[in-house]
């Protein structure tokens, strides 16, 4: 009996030791596992929406998939973990995603007190709202008293507070968990105004049973710079998908897309020829394949081929570049040098 | 007592320390408590080591800090410009809290009123309460939930032209926006006057028992309670000028200014919660009525009692002994369900604290203990007050 006793502590103290941090190289995880872990959204038309057949499209699902094209040479190796915006940090820091890739803004509590770190911004956005046309409302300053509907556990609930308050308004705030009630409860009326994001007011306007009724009011009441977000203390992983982004805005800016990249390669641009890895070594020093950047644009494309597959002016979305642009032409997406 | 004092005497043969099974017992009981203790506190070590090895903040400093964000419907004054994260706490405790309470309350009654129906001998009324029933009991509560929430708010009509419920006040997919009482100057005379009814009533009822027990007489406790408790009241109301005046809501706007709200979320989330829950309280009335003895009912006729009494008398105290043990259980899970309110928007404990203050703060193992720590108090609570009502009514063997 004593020995069993013994045993039980001895297994537990050894439990207690061996369920320690989640590991430190998500690299050699990923590589093990064979796929990469993306934490996307519930459904968000543009940005990660799942079609009927379970088949995941939009700007941060490409982005999921160039990492997979980087890591693998294979953008198919991904899996997706839809996301709530409550659960979205918990399944990332307990190690359940690889890489966040869920229109999540960038802000310094989140930075720095979650034991996470915010990459890059893929996509710069701002809170706005949305409200019916016939209520005849062209400025968010008139909302005075109105009833307003978004999702919890989000920036957006703690920037409307600051607008209203800054601007002497009241409101009354219904805050559901699931983007999808939000849009069914403004939908039936239990709202006047729909705010979130821009970009997603665009893309949930698309679920509403009469688009054309409703308009996005011209004020952006903040800034919103949505990025996908890794683990602290793991410089490796963050570095690829740092440079993921980076080498997709490089392409856009030197002309390779996913259609001439073949071509490319062989040219004399030694810019290019860094980038797709015919000349030194950069994939190696983050761990992987010399031609990263290549398959990245050769399976997904450029930034701007992403951009305007998902959220552009030919989709339902019908978002212009504006800020998004390359730096070249007046946008604030600049990509770090390869070299 | 004799035969004890005998055994005493004789004694026990001496036995080793080690094989005495009074004191084995303790050791082994001693050694799974330092085993349960060494595990909690190596998990809970290594909590902390991880969440510190992440660079994840712990601790409860946040909950002074200002939370910055609106809740719609809040029972304390609650300022979204000052107010803290303790107190966004407290305002989803009461809200979960008192939806809970009147969900109780309604559900006992619509539960008792199906349960008795369930017997009746009118076919029509028998056959309503057992489709209700049938129904109610085997669709998933968050359907029950979303039905309400969105049937409801797609049947009312916009503010604009929101529904005029006269004395009532005003009804549209805002909520209902009811006259809020404004108590005057004298109006605590009145609630005095409540007080000392009930107060007043209590002792009566104790003397007349009192009195029916040794003569035989009865009194009318019923009647002359009723008149303590809301005749005086009435009277005190009405002789010191009516001192209670209505706010009534004025339509205008984006919603009718004025009066008191009372958001569609929480009609809607008190609406599922208490016909759900009365469809299983119907039947463990129904059990628990059953459960009585036939002989019991034709011993009471027998005796020359008239179905009233027998009922009031005979039956029902017997039933509830049955029914009161699994009716704990469904006030229990009616206070849990109700953190579906999340799906709904319904401010409760899981959504404001459990759900924004989560996500603000980033502090999930903090925000979740507490969050199920209360969960476990509410509970406990209840099935405390149910286990002293149910040792009340318990059959006392003599």
């Amino acid at each position: 009996m004593t020995r069993k006793i013994l045993s039980a502590i001895v297994g537990t103290a050894v439990l207690g030791l061996s369920a320690g941090t989640v590991s430190a190289a998500t690299l050699d995880d990923v590589k093990a596992k064979g796929s990469v872990q993306c934490g996307v959204s519930q459904g968000l038309p543009g940005f990660s929406n799942a079609d009927q057949d379970g088949n995941w499209t939009g700007l941060d699902v490409d982005f999921c998939r160039a990492v997979a094209a980087a890591v693998f040479g294979d953008a198919s190796k991904v899996k997706y973990t839809p996301l709530s915006a409550k659960e979205r940090f918990t399944a990332l820091q307990s190690g359940d995603v690889d890489v966040l890739s869920r229109n999540t803004t960038w802000t310094m509590s989140r930075d720095t007190a979650l034991g996470l770190n915010f990459s890059v911004v893929n996509y710069y956005d701002g809170q706005g709202f949305m409200v019916r046309k016939d209520m005849n409302i062209n400025s968010a300053l008139n909302l005075s008293g109105a009833s307003i509907c978004t999702n919890t556990g989000t920036t957006t609930e703690l920037n409307v507070a600051d607008y209203f308050r800054a601007n002497k308004m009241e409101y009354e705030l219904v805050a559901f968990e699931k983007a999808d009630e939000v849009v069914a409860a403004y939908d039936a009326g239990r709202c006047d105004v729909y705010t979130t994001d821009q970009s997603g007011l665009y893309a949930q306007r698309l679920k509403l049973t009469d688009p054309g009724a409703h308009i996005v009011l011209p004020e952006i009441i903040s800034k919103e710079p949505l990025g996908p977000v890794v683990r602290q203390g793991d410089d490796q992983w963050l570095n690829i998908i740092k440079w993921t982004h980076f080498a997709m805005l490089n392409a856009e800016e030197l002309g390779v897309t996913s259609a001439n990249v073949d071509e490319m390669k062989n040219g004399d641009n030694p810019s290019i020829k860094r980038l797709l890895g015919t000349e030194g070594e950069f994939g190696g020093a983050i761990g992987i394949s010399n031609e990263w950047a290549y398959n990245v644009i050769k399976e997904v494309g450029n930034y701007a081929e992403t951009f305007n597959r998902n959220v552009g002016p030919d989709t339902p979305l019908a978002i212009s570049r504006g800020v998004n642009a390359l730096w070249s032409n007046g946008g604030l997406q600049y990509g770090a040098p390869v070299r | 007592m004799a035969l004890q004092d005998v055994s005493q005497d004789v004694g026990q043969p001496k036995v080793a320390i080690f094989n005495d099974p009074k004191i084995r017992g303790w050791v082994y009981q001693i050694l799974l408590l330092a085993v349960i203790v060494y595990l909690v506190v190596v998990g809970v070590q290594n909590m902390f080591a991880n969440l510190a090895a992440q660079n994840i903040a712990s601790g409860f400093g946040f909950m002074g800090r200002n939370a910055g964000f609106a809740i719609s419907q809040s029972l304390l004054p609650y300022d979204q410009a000052a107010s803290s994260y303790g107190k966004v706490y407290m305002v989803g405790l009461l809200n979960t809290v008192s939806i809970a309470f009147i969900g109780v309350i309604l559900a006992t009654v619509f539960g008792f009123v199906i349960g008795i129906a369930r017997l009746s001998n009118n076919f029509v009324v028998r056959s309503v309460a057992t489709v209700y029933v049938e129904v109610f009991r085997n669709i998933p509560l968050l359907l029950h939930i979303f039905i309400w929430y969105f049937g409801v708010l797609r049947l009312l009509p916009h503010p604009r032209d929101s529904a005029d419920l006269g004395l009532l006040g005003l009804l549209n997919n805002r909520g209902w926006f009811a006259p809020k009482p404004i108590p005057q100057e004298l109006f605590f005379l009145t609630g005095a006057a409540f007080v000392i009814g009930i107060v007043v009533m209590l002792g009566i009822s104790n003397w007349s028992r009192k009195r029916q027990m040794e003569t035989g007489q009865q009194f009318p406790v019923f009647l002359t309670g009723m008149g303590l408790i809301f005749g005086l009241p009435f009277l005190v109301f009405v002789f010191t000028g009516l001192p209670l005046i209505f706010e009534y809501p004025v339509a205008g706007g984006f919603r009718p200014k004025g009066g008191m709200t009372i958001i569609p979320e929480f009609m809607a989330l008190l609406l599922a919660l208490s016909t759900y829950t009365a469809a299983f309280i119907a039947e463990i009335v129904r059990a628990g009525i059953l459960a009585v003895d036939k002989g019991q009912t034709e011993a009471s006729h027998a005796l020359g009692l008239r179905n009233g009494p027998t009922l009031r008398l005979v039956v029902i105290p017997q039933a509830m002994r049955v029914i009161i043990p699994p009716l704990t259980s469904q006030y229990l899970n009616l206070t849990k369900n109700s953190s579906l309110a999340v799906a709904i928007a319904y401010p409760d404990l899981v959504s404001v604290f459990g759900g924004t203050a989560l996500n603000q703060t980033g502090q999930a193992v903090e925000i979740l203990g507490m969050t199920m720590l209360t969960y476990l108090g509410i509970s406990l609570l209840t099935s405390a007050f149910m286990n002293w009502y149910n040792a009340r009514v318990a059959l006392v063997e003599r």
